[in-house]
């Protein structure tokens, strides 16, 4: 049984659907495998399963020019894989992107290959310019996320939200 | 067959279709034969332009897609094309024209100037319609099929690498993704 949060998944994703989310685009990654799933499973929502996230920006940029909102799954290190996509199309064109982001290698992590990307993900995030805020706890995963794509929209600007270890994963550590 | 050639062989299929192209040359040409407000260029970004069609043609099922690629921006998303074939959009016709060069930068040749050839990696990415041509003649019929066929279809064509003499063009960025926009959800 994996210990990723299946309770939790759900308040994600029932958030990113009460946000009006039709479309996500994702690439699996062990946290979001419950996510991805309901994602799946739901006849009302689209999934792109991509080879590289970047492509996600891409389908996202699409969707959006066409009235469909989006969000986009993915690990930081998927993140650091679409940076370009996201300045040269998302920021390029002022396109919301709602990204929901993995933050592997925080304090807690076990697998030393993930470890160099949690150090450098929100510093890349503030370079960037990218509003982002924290989801650790279950309490504020709806207003955070539906005030993330609220600001997305009026901003049109990508923002993300970092899924944190402390409300993905439920193995006592 | 000049990529100019192209575009103005079938310019007259574009007047009701969603048309994504890549930046440079293909964008300064469109432009330069007719701008339209169904008609997005990305300026950069490269390798999305078919991403960008993906999701449009997934959002809107009922509205004809046509990308317009490029030989240099195809090879920068490879994965890409995988993605395209699994879902499969009956509605996206996927045009590369390949000058075997990115021809915006100095002309430098791309892996097709060695062999590497894209029509046979589309199908094999699962793609279930392609073509590859070097005639204006040949170009139009696999376009006009392609629409007819109602199926995802890449057709590259091989192009000479000429181009226009300046790229940037007068239609800010801005402008042209805030009226494709809303060319787009009208309706």
């Amino acid at each position: 049984m994996s210990p990723v949060s299946t309770a939790n998944s759900r308040l994600v994703y029932d958030a990113l659907k009460a946000s009006g989310v039709r479309l996500m685009s994702a690439l699996p990654e062990t946290w979001l495998v419950h996510l991805i799933r309901m994602a799946e499973d739901d006849p009302e929502m689209t999934l792109v399963r991509l080879a590289k996230e970047e492509e996600g920006v891409g389908i996202s940029a699409g969707a959006h020019l066409a009235g469909v909102r989006s969000a986009m799954l993915m690990q930081n290190h998927g993140f650091l894989a679409s940076i370009n996509g996201i300045v040269s199309c998302a920021q390029l064109y002022r396109i919301p992107l709602l990204m929901i982001v993995s933050f592997r290698g925080e304090f807690g992590e076990r697998d030393p290959w993930q470890t160099e990307g949690g150090g450098v993900t929100e510093d890349l995030l503030r370079a960037l310019r990218i509003p982002f805020s924290y989801l650790d706890s279950p309490g504020h995963v709806a207003h955070r996320i539906a005030k993330a794509a609220t600001l997305a929209l009026s901003a049109n600007k990508p923002v993300a939200l970092l899924l944190c270890r402390d409300l993905m994963w439920e193995e006592a550590s | 067959m000049t990529r100019v050639e192209a575009l103005g062989a079938v310019y007259s299929r574009l007047e009701n279709v969603v048309v994504v192209t890549i930046m440079g040359a293909v964008a300064a040409e469109l432009q330069g034969i007719g701008h339209r407000p169904n008609f997005f260029y990305l300026q950069h970004a490269m390798g999305l332009a078919s991403s960008m069609g993906l999701g449009i043609a997934l959002a809107r099922p009922e509205r004809q897609v046509v990308v317009f690629d490029g030989d240099g921006s195809v090879l920068m998303n490879l994965g890409g094309l995988t993605t395209l074939a699994r879902y499969r959009p009956r509605n996206l016709v996927h045009v590369v024209f390949d000058n075997e060069s990115l021809l915006s930068v100095g002309g430098f040749p791309t892996a097709t100037s060695t062999g590497s050839d894209l029509a046979a990696i589309a199908a094999a990415a699962g793609v279930p319609r392609t073509a590859r041509v070097a005639t204006l003649d040949d170009f139009t019929r696999a376009f006009d099929e392609a629409l007819a066929a109602h199926d995802l279809t890449t057709i590259v064509a091989k192009v000479d690498a000429v181009g226009p003499s300046k790229f940037v063009t007068d239609l800010s960025l801005l402008e042209n993704r805030f009226e494709f926009q809303r060319y787009l959800t009208r309706r």
